[in-house]
């Protein structure tokens, strides 16, 4: 690539060089000079519509635009003229008077970008008071509510979900004052082609968007005696879950978030670890099968539920092609409430199994009939490392000061492979490692596979193992799945593997992570520190091949027999719907 | 396919065919019968009477006479207009009744049909159309063919130098010596701004890019002006003309035309107009013989102001919202799916083929050293003579309303006249002799527009009109940004409180600092122009806001809220002129007598106010 | 007997259906299709059904939420069939000078509804028109598009007697 030929201006009396191309926020960031935005978010949505960025460029009539517009040589920018700043005030003026103001009742109050401006601004009252827009708000879904009263209109929701995703679930209607962000029809999430990835979630700036509360009905359980309440915490939670505490992105606090799980008052604290494990054990024998007899290859990864919702809502005829695995979560709570049920002597029925993720579809896929054994769920209640954090704040537990403790045995015991679950190229990995064992029958050379890793959305890869040769892609980001299923569905393509996870970079970047300003995703790249954290964690395992787990081998031998047999299809598979994307 | 000898045998067959339109000398034996076929005619049945005279016609078994739909005459007011060629005899307000006997009594015996004439300003009796006042102190470039030919035949068209340009730039001009000519004439863009025409064509030119676009802009928005739609109406085929030439001038081979889809009319004879050139080989591949290729689609606009703004249309275009891009980049480097287009207006294009044929030396001896040319104007609201007109740059507002216009009827005086529609202003009395170009509207805090031109009377109240242009803009706003979406909003909100009476002189400032904010902060043309009519309200009708404000009271009673219709016991005649045409029977009186409102009943229509002969209801 | 019903229900969703597909065929699957597809849907049944927008989504691969946006955003498309009696009353500036407002306020006053909706017996729906290009006639209101010009409340009045009557 030829390189770009430097600019040079000035902004705010500092001399700046910076790539041709680089737009006026995006030089000023870089010296450190801040610029006020909402609805930008870096290479998600810059469109300009709030106006809080604008500056005054010399010898130009009107602001520019510094969100989109361009540097230019000799360029003389004021980021905050008393004109600059006038025409700011007036403009948080006008979005605070469309705006509920609830801040003390808002699931965002002190992670919400338009208070944050209202507290740099020293808002003291609003003077252009007014009518205000009133939405109902819509929570029928399992997953996503939306409250539109907070809605300032930047339309990064709109952004993550049409151009990222290419869901399009929700979009601009409406013209003027009347405007909003909302689904055809005003109708629920529920009822449209949205995937519950939660990228909206993570877009929003204000409290328009969050999850479905869950914490209500896990504190509920806690409290009731009679009830064994197991949690599990998901691969990706660990790694982000100390952000929500102040402490920087990418610190690894699984032995904390253990001792708060227990002070909270958990009886037993697990790790989905190994219930990734159990999947790699399933996928991997059920994907060399298919490899062998090549039934319906490319064969995809399973364990993502929004994606899983994706298919069957767009190509649902490629629904044989998923592996039937349950994802991770599901097959441990399964197991919970058959084999540790069964060794503990307790009634299933008496089991309440949390699942902390880093998700928002799995507050979906949880309620799903086909996650039911034996007429129970195999999970009661998902909770976000969010929702995770808000409960730790209630207890008034000091998060950072605590000590360390390890997961309950015999069902905390994790490998390597199980925890890169939570990052893209993660559970291709982790089944590469276990499927060249299984079909070389020799011990791996190279346990690490650098071709899938990094956050590339789509990553080729043609992988030897044995003599065969096995062609692998790995997508991240909705938006990327489409790309990979469009190739397969017109023929130009010949994967064999591959895996898919909705959210872009994983599920260390899923919906219900701790959510990042506009300002600290253009500065830090959240998910490489973030992934770094989980290899990291692979590196130090002990065991880092799941079909090498103890705890794994021994329930195989004790409870279930043969991956992929009977039982195991059972407890751990599951099958697939094809769903219409708008059900009104 | 037509070659060029081709169409040179029709013009001038045509032509001379087609001289008794333009030469009322000519000793014909043949009559044509032009009815106005514009929008503003046919909601008066202009269709029906061209049925009308047809069958009666065939009935009679007349020869010698053709009927023919022509486009608008411009005088609307007195419509529908039939015009009789070649003595050119004008018959205003003409009914399907009335067909009869002007077939009996002009065509077969030869006599004038005395009480279908026109009345002029003074009241007498005109005949025909040149010696109107309304006609004299108009210049027609862009509305040259409007009334005189048939816009659905390409013939006649061509029988006026119709694609003469087109041969001239494809044979004779290389595509800088067009833009050249085009810059050197002066030619500004009609749409508003009035941004030089040749820059443009010159921008899009040098733009990087093989595939490029010509756009013509015909969503015109603007309530009340209907200029660019009588244009297509009347005179199709000289904006494609125009528009192919553009493509040959910059290099494009695509051109659309984004349309309103409420011009059912324009859109039709525009779609007629392109398969006409499709067939004779204007339109397509290797025009003229030439490596040039050129076509044009039609897309229709779905009634959405802002798609007047052209990024805004070039999205809607695309089937997008009619959202605004934030500029730069401009369109002529980045416009229809990114690729550099070029946007003219409709009455820009149609200067374009005059422009090439009679030179630009011709064209900038016309108007003021910064603004050449003629404008067209959308003349309406409370003057005598409603309808379009065309004059040179430079013609005072004075001329327009008074010569032009005939006045304000009613003996009423004139109390503003507003320019720009919803992005412009009112420009008062005091301002009356302003010769309008571009910069000296500007200078008094209106702009040129698209050309609509609203006169209004002193029973117009301005705080009421400012209110409505923003409740325009606030409908049309696309809610893009935010000082557009909210600001506009609340500014609404302020002045509905003004003339409710509830507003106090805060509410004032706060007008006005969003007046003045507003234009500064938002995207596009529509936001930053919306606080205009407030403003150039403000500068020039302060007290009356303040009358609102301080006193509760609005001088015309058009504030409902704040008026109390009464009638002056001291100029009531008791003609019973408000009493016979109050809906709600509301006033009560004794012939002869006092009459009296019940305030009760009343629902502050104010036709009462509008009937009353002695002006005595306030 | 509410099977029937339903079916009668299905068997009109499918000729709508059919009928929808016969527009689309018409055109390419070219995104920039949408707007003259959903105005020939609106011209054809006076509003935009939606399961037209179904239709539309999966042939043009256009997500129904933006759809609804397009659809939202431009006054000429609506998601409600109009009244028998489509009044349109110009308020465009020409005509707003020349009094339309007080024709608007009568006959949203007369109808009791708002612009924008029908009268719940289906007979008349009210809508404004910005410029109808009859300004030579203003103020204007238009019934079905038929334009009646020089309008007063009173002549307003008049014609809405003739309808509510049935004699026009």
């Amino acid at each position: 690539m030829a390189e770009l030929p430097m600019i040079h201006l000035t902004i705010d009396n500092k001399k700046v060089e910076v790539p041709k191309g680089t737009t006026i926020l995006q030089a000023a960031r870089k010296v450190n000079i801040d610029i006020p935005t909402l609805c930008y978010l870096k290479e998600i949505n810059a469109i300009g519509d709030c106006r809080m960025c604008i500056t005054e460029v010399e010898g130009r009539k009107g602001f520019a635009t510094s969100c989109i517009q361009q540097v230019e040589e000799d360029m003389v920018v004021h980021t905050h003229s008393p004109a600059v700043i006038e025409a700011r005030k007036m403009i948080l003026d006008l979005i605070l008077s469309n705006h509920h103001r609830d801040c003390l009742t808002c699931e965002k109050n002190g992670n919400c970008e338009l208070q944050a401006l209202a507290v740099k601004f020293n808002v003291q009252g609003v003077r252009y008071e007014g009518t205000k827009n009133e939405h109902k708000v819509d929570d029928k879904s399992p997953a996503i509510v939306r409250d539109f009263n907070k809605c300032i209109l930047c339309r990064r929701c709109v952004s993550a979900c049409k151009k990222v995703q290419k869901i399009g679930a929700i979009d601009a209607v409406n013209r003027g004052f009347a405007s909003c962000v909302s689904t055809v029809g005003d109708n629920s999430l529920n009822d449209v082609n949205c995937t519950f990835c939660g990228q909206c979630i993570q877009a929003c700036p204000t409290g328009a968007l969050h999850e479905k509360d869950s914490t209500e009905i896990v504190w509920e359980n806690l409290r009731d005696p009679e009830t064994f309440v197991v949690v599990q915490t998901a691969p990706a939670v660990r790694v982000a879950l100390g952000e929500e505490f102040g402490m920087p992105i990418g610190t690894n606090v699984a032995g904390k978030m253990v001792t708060a799980l227990k002070r909270l008052g958990f009886d037993k604290v697990f790790d989905t670890n190994t219930g990734a494990d159990f999947t790699i054990m399933e996928e991997a024998t059920e994907f060399v099968k298919r490899f062998k007899e090549n039934d319906n290859l490319p064969m995809m990864t399973s364990c993502c539920p929004a994606w899983v919702k994706y298919i069957e809502m767009n190509y649902p005829e490629y629904l044989p092609h998923l592996s039937s695995c349950k994802s991770p979560h599901e097959m441990f709570g399964a197991v919970l409430k058959t084999y540790y049920a069964t060794k503990q002597k307790i009634n299933p029925e008496k089991i309440f199994v949390v699942s902390v993720m880093p998700c928002i579809a799995k507050k979906f896929e949880r309620q799903r009939e086909e996650m039911k054994d034996n007429g129970v769920y195999d999970v009661d209640a998902v909770i976000t490392t969010r929702e995770l954090a808000r409960m730790i704040k209630q207890a008034n537990i000091e998060f950072v000061e605590l000590e360390d403790e390890g997961f309950d045995n015999p069902m905390g015991e994790a490998t390597g492979a199980g925890a890169i679950f939570g990052v893209t190229g993660g559970v291709m990995e982790a089944a590469l490692r276990t499927a060249s064992e299984l079909i070389t029958k020799k011990p791996l050379e190279k346990i690490n596979f650098e071709e899938v890793r990094g956050q590339k959305g789509i990553k080729r890869a043609t992988i030897k193992i044995g003599e065969k040769e096995v062609k692998i892609v790995v997508a991240s980001g909705l938006g990327n799945a489409e790309k990979i299923m469009e190739e397969i569905k017109k023929g130009k393509a010949d994967y064999q593997f591959v895996e898919i996870m909705a959210c872009p970079g994983g599920c260390i970047m899923g919906g219900g992570e701790p959510i990042k300003s506009s300002k600290i995703r253009e500065t830090i790249d959240v998910a490489k520190k973030r992934s770094e954290a989980m290899y990291t964690i692979d590196e130090k395992s002990k065991v880092r091949l799941s079909h090498k787990n103890p705890v794994l081998q021994k329930i195989y031998k004790e409870y279930l027999g043969e991956p992929g047999g009977k039982l195991a299809h059972e407890l751990l598979h599951t099958h697939y719907q094809k769903r219409e994307k708008y059900s009104f | 396919m037509k070659t060029l000898e081709e169409i040179e045998a029709i013009r001038t067959k045509k032509r001379k065919e087609l001289d008794i339109r333009v030469n009322s000398n000519v000793g014909s034996k043949e009559k044509h019968i032009l009815v106005c076929h514009g929008t503003g005619c046919t909601s008066s049945k202009s269709p029906e009477i061209i049925n009308t005279f047809r069958k009666i016609i065939k009935e009679k078994q007349i020869k010698n006479v053709r009927v023919i739909q022509t486009g608008c005459f411009g005088l609307c007011s007195k419509g529908p207009i039939v015009i009789i060629r070649p003595e050119d005899t004008f018959y205003a307000m003409v009914t399907p009744e009335d067909c009869k006997e002007i077939v009996e009594k002009h065509i077969i015996e030869g006599k004038i049909v005395e009480h279908l004439l026109c009345k002029d300003i003074d009241g007498s009796k005109v005949q025909n159309l040149d010696s109107l006042t309304f006609y004299k102190k108009q210049k027609r470039i862009a509305l040259k063919n409007c009334g005189v030919i048939d816009p659905e035949n390409i013939d006649e068209y061509i029988a006026f130098d119709g694609y003469k340009a087109l041969e001239k730039v494809l044979l004779h001009m290389t595509p800088d010596e067009v833009i050249e000519t085009i810059e050197k004439s002066g030619l500004r863009g009609r749409g508003g701004a009035g941004f030089p025409t040749g820059k443009k064509w010159e921008l899009t030119r040098r733009a990087t890019g093989k595939q490029k676009y010509v756009v013509c802009n015909a969503d015109e928005g603007d309530p009340g002006a209907f200029m660019d739609r009588s244009i297509l109406e009347g005179d199709p085929h000289s904006v494609l003309e125009a528009m192919i030439i553009a493509g040959y001038a910059i290099c494009a081979n695509q051109g659309y035309i984004y349309v309103r889809a409420e011009y059912p009319i324009a859109v039709e004879r525009f779609k007629i107009a392109i398969e006409q050139a499709r067939k004779y080989g204007l339109l397509g591949k290797n025009i003229f013989g030439t490596d040039f290729d050129f076509d044009v689609d039609v897309r229709l606009g779905a009634g959405a102001f802002v798609c007047g703004e052209e990024t805004a249309l070039l999205e809607s275009i695309e089937g997008k919202r009619g959202q605004p891009r934030v500029k730069p980049p401009y369109p002529a480097n980045q416009g229809l799916w990114f690729k550099p287009t070029l946007i003219n207006n409709v009455e820009t294009f149609a200067n374009v083929t005059r422009i090439i044929l009679n030179g630009a030396d011709w064209y900038s001896s016309i108007g003021t050293e910064n603004s050449k040319g003629t404008k067209v104007f959308a003349l309406g609201g409370n003057v005598v003579n409603i309808g379009l007109v065309e004059v040179p740059m430079g013609t005072t507002l004075r001329e327009i309303v008074y010569d032009i216009g005939g006045g304000i009827p009613n003996n009423r005086d004139f109390k503003a006249a507003q320019t720009g529609g919803p992005s412009g202003g009112c420009i008062p009395k005091e301002h009356l002799d302003t010769p309008i170009d571009y910069e000296s509207l500007k200078q008094i805090g209106s702009m040129m527009g698209s050309g609509g031109l609203i006169v209004m009377d002193d029973t117009k109240c301005m705080v009421n009109l400012a209110k409505f242009y923003l409740s325009f803009t606030v409908d049309e706003s696309c809610g893009k940004c935010t000082p557009c979406r909210i600001g506009t909003k609340r500014m609404l909100e302020l002045l509905e409180k003004i003339t409710q009476g509830e507003a106090e002189l805060e509410d004032l400032e706060k007008l006005e600092e969003l007046a003045v904010n507003i234009p500064k902060t938002a995207i596009c043309g529509l936001g930053q122009s919306a606080p205009n009519p407030v403003l150039s309200t403000l500068k020039y009708f302060r007290e009356e806001y303040l009358e609102h404000i301080k006193y509760k009271q609005c001088r015309t009673g058009e504030c409902k809220a704040l008026a109390k219709i009464q009638i002056d016991p001291g100029k009531c005649k008791g003609c019973g002129m408000c009493k016979r045409n109050c809906p709600v029977n509301a006033i009560s009186g004794e012939p002869g007598k006092v009459h009296t409102i019940d305030e009760s009943v009343c629902i502050g229509c104010g036709t009462c106010i509008a009937v009353c002969p002695f002006h005595a209801i306030n | 007997m509410p099977e029937k019903k339903e079916q009668s229900c299905s068997c009109m969703e499918q000729k709508l259906k059919k009928e929808v597909k016969k527009i689309l065929e018409v055109y390419t699957q070219e995104k920039d299709n949408l707007i003259p597809i959903l105005n020939d849907i609106q011209v054809k049944y006076g509003y935009i059904p939606q399961i037209a927008q179904k239709e539309i989504s999966e042939y043009l691969k256009i997500p129904m939420a933006e759809i609804y946006g397009v659809i939202t955003f431009y006054s000429r498309f609506t998601l409600k069939p109009k009244g028998k009696y489509a009044i349109s009353v110009c308020l465009g500036t020409a005509c707003f000078v020349k009094g339309s407002e007080k024709i608007m306020e009568r006959l949203k006053g007369r109808l009791k509804i708002k612009e924008g909706e029908t009268t719940p017996d289906g007979k008349f729906s009210i809508d404004s028109t910005r410029c109808v290009g009859a300004c030579g006639i203003a103020p204007v209101f238009t019934i079905n598009g038929e334009v009646y010009g020089r309008a007063t409340v009173k002549k307003l009045d008049e014609v809405l007697d003739k309808l509510e009557k049935g004699e026009m």
